[in-house]
């Protein structure tokens, strides 16, 4: 009896480096782990054999890492992936350079050789720590089984504080093997980063006296807004103060779009209001926005006549871009809360704002109607027929920015789209981790021929999983943005642009199990959305829009936010 | 304008890398950096010499160098009063007519012989960065077969005076 007991004692201390690692993910609460197995990572895929942690298998790494960063972006939480050494960790690094600059909290594991061999370029070697260095947050090589909950714990709280990010850990295969005591418990030890949450209170008390001060004052808003959960501080600080509010086109959904405080998108493809507020403003309050040059146009002609104040939660993002007078580095919530309880005199400033709905009504998003299917009136039917609250995600192109202008968000956390790096390919497999992260709510994908072509084959996850979305490809037959730019700064010469050759999308869409509905009119949109939306099912939607359509406003490369063409006369 | 930025980082692997990456990719030009252990185990003083176009430039390499997790401390040092040293190591030919000429010159320079051949000495100086290349412009017209140099490494002084005047001695 005694010699059992102690058997069993003495099995349960002693652990592999995988099982150390899937004790710290369940100890960090993991759902779902997005991984592709592979020989390095064949002792961790034993462990996960028995783990009741989800395990979804894209087909292709890169729409893993992407579906992570879509489940991240919904849920809040840490995205994990794991991909095996060599070609599985290489196919993630688009995803890992797309959640760097977009800010996503993703915990990646890649396998590596096992120790003895690394740096003798041995099978499936790739130097991971040095290819991931510049596009990750952090990155560690496991050296050792005893140091696998620390480092797990640490990447963990890496990703997710601060300005959030992605982070490496790379696992040689002799250590999940390796069979070792369960390690003490070490405290996380990271003395070289403390990032600053709680804003200096002198900084946020100069930000509401120039707002007291300020004659045309506006509110700029980033995804800094939704990654602090603060869209509901943001609204009662703008309505307390009267303050009009722009978004970036990664900020969607921090303030409600029907507001009568709300202007709109601003920057290249934004609206008139949103990019002439910001030339036009004399006090201009950046709240987690990175002022990205898409966004701000000519830096020379961007809020000209402007004070900056700007709060974020990185102080190597202020007056990186653009000088800055009033830093507040710190959580949006946190400066927000603050702001919200010096409150301040009531707001001098109903010239502009009378100007500002002025422009509204005067120069709203418009397009002309045709014979041919508009992708703009697409995207408004899919608005009014989910009553907006669907949670959209997008790939990268024309779509992209219909999307953004004609799918007006009212609710944060309901937006998914690849900002700073422009990753055509992410959006499929971004909706799938948006539907995990939030099974009861709607998921449109909205796509380009072009980027669904990108990732088609993880149509194979969302016939698995039997995820209800609805995948709308926005069919020109061309990769639409470059033939718009190709049509308007380089003479209409169409260099690779038009697909000649397209397979059909709805067969596609059979071969695996989903149903699938080519859409040529406006009356067929009707009725089949009528009739597929509340499916409980995916669906693929063929729109055949308009192959001409371009997006507009525009701002041209080189010209300054207030030189927009294609405003509505 | 020349910036020196003294840091303290965890000694962590890949530690280096990340700093130099940073360099790269924002398209910093580093003229050199040195890189040693401290008086605390596991943290490792970095100094690097910088040129930069204008304030705002050294601003954001301090802050792009502090966000790093392994950096514990950045410091833009160069309008304190500070000690900089730089170790330069010279092998220049020698022919016994040229030899005393060229010892004549390192003697004032308090730089050292450490190793002589037939042919050759090579000459040992430490000091900053203006006294290294007044030697080295001294003894280029005797030729100079090999030459390494380690980059500044540098020091606020115990003292700081309150006006920023540069110390400029040539011990
Ligand atoms: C991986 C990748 N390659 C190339 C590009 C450049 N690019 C930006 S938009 C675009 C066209 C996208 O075409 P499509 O997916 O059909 O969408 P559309 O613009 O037609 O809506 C291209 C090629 C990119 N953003 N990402």
């Amino acid at each position: 009896m005694e010699a059992a007991l102690k058997e069993t004692k003495a099995k349960t201390s002693v652990l592999s480096g995988a099982d150390l690692l899937l004790k710290s993910l369940e100890k960090e609460n993991v759902e779902v782990i997005f991984g592709y197995p592979g020989g390095a990572v064949l002792p961790i895929y034993d462990k996960l054999y028995d783990s009741k942690i989800l395990h979804v298998l894209p087909r292709h790494e890169q729409g893993g890492i992407h579906a992570a960063e879509g489940y991240a972006r919904i849920s809040g939480k840490p995205g994990v992936v794991i991909a095996t050494s060599g070609p599985g960790a290489t196919n993630i690094i688009t995803g890992l350079a797309d959640a760097m600059m977009d800010s996503l909290p993703l915990v990646v594991f890649t396998g590596q050789v096992a120790t003895g061999v690394i740096g003798t370029d041995a099978f499936q070697e790739a130097d991971i720590l040095g290819i991931t260095t510049p596009i990750t947050k952090y990155n560690y090589q496991v050296r050792d089984t005893k140091d696998i909950p620390r480092v797990i714990k640490e990447a963990f709280y890496i990703a997710t504080s601060g300005r959030p990010g992605p982070v490496v850990i790379d696992f040689p295969k002799d250590l999940a093997a390796a069979i070792s005591e369960e390690p003490a418990d070490q405290a996380i030890h990271l003395p070289g980063y403390q990032p600053t949450t709680e804003p200096n209170f002198l900084q946020v008390r100069k930000l509401a006296e120039a707002v007291s001060r300020a004659k045309r004052p506006v509110i700029l808003a980033g995804a800094g807004v939704l990654h602090a959960r603060a869209a509901g501080f943001l609204k009662e600080y703008a309505e307390q103060q009267s303050l009009p509010v722009v978004h970036t086109l990664l900020g969607l959904g921090g303030f409600p779009a029907g507001h009568e405080l709300f202007l709109g998108m601003a920057g290249m493809h934004g609206c008139y209001t949103a990019n002439m507020a910001l030339y036009e403003c004399d006090l201009l309050i950046n709240i987690g926005a990175r002022f990205d040059d898409r966004l701000t146009g000519n830096l020379k002609h961007f809020a000209p006549h402007a004070a900056v104040a700007h709060i974020d939660i990185d102080p190597a993002e202020i007056g990186k871009n653009v000088p800055t007078q009033i830093p507040v580095v710190g959580d949006a919530g946190q400066a927000l809360r603050q702001l919200i309880s010096l409150g301040g005199a009531l707001p001098k400033h109903d010239e502009w704002l009378e100007k500002l709905s002025a422009w509204k009504q005067d120069f709203p998003y418009h397009y002309e109607s045709g014979s041919a299917l508009k992708p703009q009136k697409v995207m408004e039917l899919l608005f009014e027929k989910t009553s907006g609250d669907a949670i959209v995600v997008t790939d990268v192109g024309q779509h992209q920015m219909w999307a953004a202008q004609y799918y007006p968000l009212n609710n944060p956390d309901r937006w998914v789209t690849s900002g700073g790096l422009g990753t055509m390919g992410f959006g499929l497999p971004a909706s799938i981790g948006a539907q995990l992260a939030d099974p009861a709510s709607r998921v449109i994908a909205v796509l380009g021929d072009g980027g669904f072509q990108m990732s088609t084959q993880e149509l194979a996850v969302i016939a698995e999983f039997q995820l209800p979305v609805k995948i709308a490809i926005f069919n020109n037959k061309a990769l639409g943005m470059v033939r718009q730019w190709q049509e308007i700064f380089y003479d209409a010469r169409y260099s690779h642009s038009r697909n000649p050759v397209q397979p059909s999308f709805v067969k596609l869409a059979e071969a695996y199990g989903i149903k699938g509905f080519e859409i040529r009119t406006e009356a067929e949109a009707h009725s089949i959305l009528d009739e597929v939306l509340n499916d409980n099912e995916p669906v693929l939607l063929d729109f055949r829009v308009d192959g001409e359509e371009n997006v507009y406003p525009m701002i041209a490369p080189g010209k300054g936010i207030h030189e927009m063409v294609g405003v509505k006369k | 304008m020349k910036r020196i930025i003294t840091m303290t980082v965890l000694n962590r692997p890949g530690v280096l890398n990340r700093i130099t990456n940073l360099f790269t990719k924002r398209n910093y030009n580093i003229e050199s950096i040195s890189v040693g252990l401290t008086e605390q185990e596991g943290v490792s003083r970095i100094t690097c010499v910088v040129h930069v176009e204008n304030d705002g430039m050294v601003e954001q390499i301090t802050k792009q160098l502090n966000k790093q997790i392994d950096v514990l401390k950045v410091a833009d040092i160069s309008d304190q009063a500070i000690v900089a040293r730089e170790l330069l190591l010279l092998k220049v030919p020698v022919l016994p007519h040229n030899r005393p000429e060229i010892y004549s010159i390192i003697e004032p320079f308090r730089a050292s012989v450490i190793d002589v051949s037939k042919d050759s000495i090579i000459i040992q100086l430490t000091g900053e960065t203006e006294k290294i290349e007044a030697f080295i412009d001294l003894i280029k017209p005797y030729g100079i077969r090999e030459m390494a140099r380690t980059g500044t490494t540098a020091f606020p002084r115990g003292n700081q005076r309150a006006t920023q005047q540069k110390s400029l001695t040539f011990v």
